[in-house]
């Protein structure tokens, strides 16, 4: 059985990702895909290359699980992301999040993408057309509550 | 004591490179390792506001001291997902 959290330059299976998952007593699965999109701030984007500090990435997503658990007692989250090169169209992250009630399931999955963009190593070298740029969104702290709560209330809306 | 430091994107393409080797006085924080690389490289300057750090594959703080063999990474803005 794959780990529940992964870091992998192979192409995301989300069915897989689904059965990492225990799902006695759950009525629930919400699974969210992250694809790589053809444009960008007015680019239109070629491919992107996600480059990752695979060890510090894999503990930023452990400990998203472990907040989500924090949050959502019942909710059991998996969350694999892609790096390297990526065409688009294709699958760079991959959330599942199983629950007994579908509304737990859906709120961590989304509170599990928001903390992503803001605690986890990854980077997006974005190559469209005319040149090429580091994608750069949020300064990685997961200590910043302010940034935490945000994804809450994210995911609670 | 030696110390290897970690850049990703942008600060890697800055630097020309992902891992560097380099002495740090005993007692050193992370701070003051950042310090010693603008100095080597004064364009990764701007990133002082926006970066984060991390010892040993692990979230760190500039304030933290760093010991010898320690792998000290500096993390631009993130943009996972």
């Amino acid at each position: 059985m794959a780990a529940l959290t992964a870091i992998t330059t192979a192409t995301l299976d989300t069915e897989a990702l689904v059965r990492t998952l225990d799902t006695t007593g759950v009525g629930a699965v919400t699974t969210f895909i992250g694809l790589v999109r053809d444009h960008n701030l007015g680019r239109r984007v070629l491919h992107l290359e996600y480059e990752a500090y695979d060890a510090l990435a894999l503990r930023g997503l452990d400990l998203i699980v472990t907040e989500a658990a924090a949050e959502w007692p019942a909710v059991r989250l998996a969350i694999h992301h892609r790096t390297g090169r990526m065409e688009i169209g294709e699958a760079s992250v991959a959330i599942a999040a199983a629950s007994p009630h579908r509304a737990d399931a859906f709120a961590a999955a989304r509170y599990a993408i928001e903390r992503i963009k803001q605690i986890v190593p990854i980077w997006k070298h974005e190559y469209f057309e005319g040149g090429d740029v580091w994608i750069e969104g949020a300064t990685a702290d997961p200590d910043n509550t302010e940034a935490r709560a945000h994804a809450r209330k994210l995911a609670c809306a | 004591m030696r110390i290897t430091i970690r850049l990703f994107a942008r600060l890697r393409d800055i630097a020309g490179a992902g891992e560097l080797v380099r002495e740090a006085p005993d007692g050193a924080s992370v701070g003051a390792v950042w310090a010693g690389l603008v100095e080597e490289f004064p364009e990764l300057s701007p990133y002082q506001k926006s970066i984060s750090c991390a010892v040993n594959a692990d979230y760190s703080r500039f304030t933290a001291a760093v010991a010898d063999g320690d792998e000290v990474a500096f993390l631009p803005p993130v943009s996972g997902g």
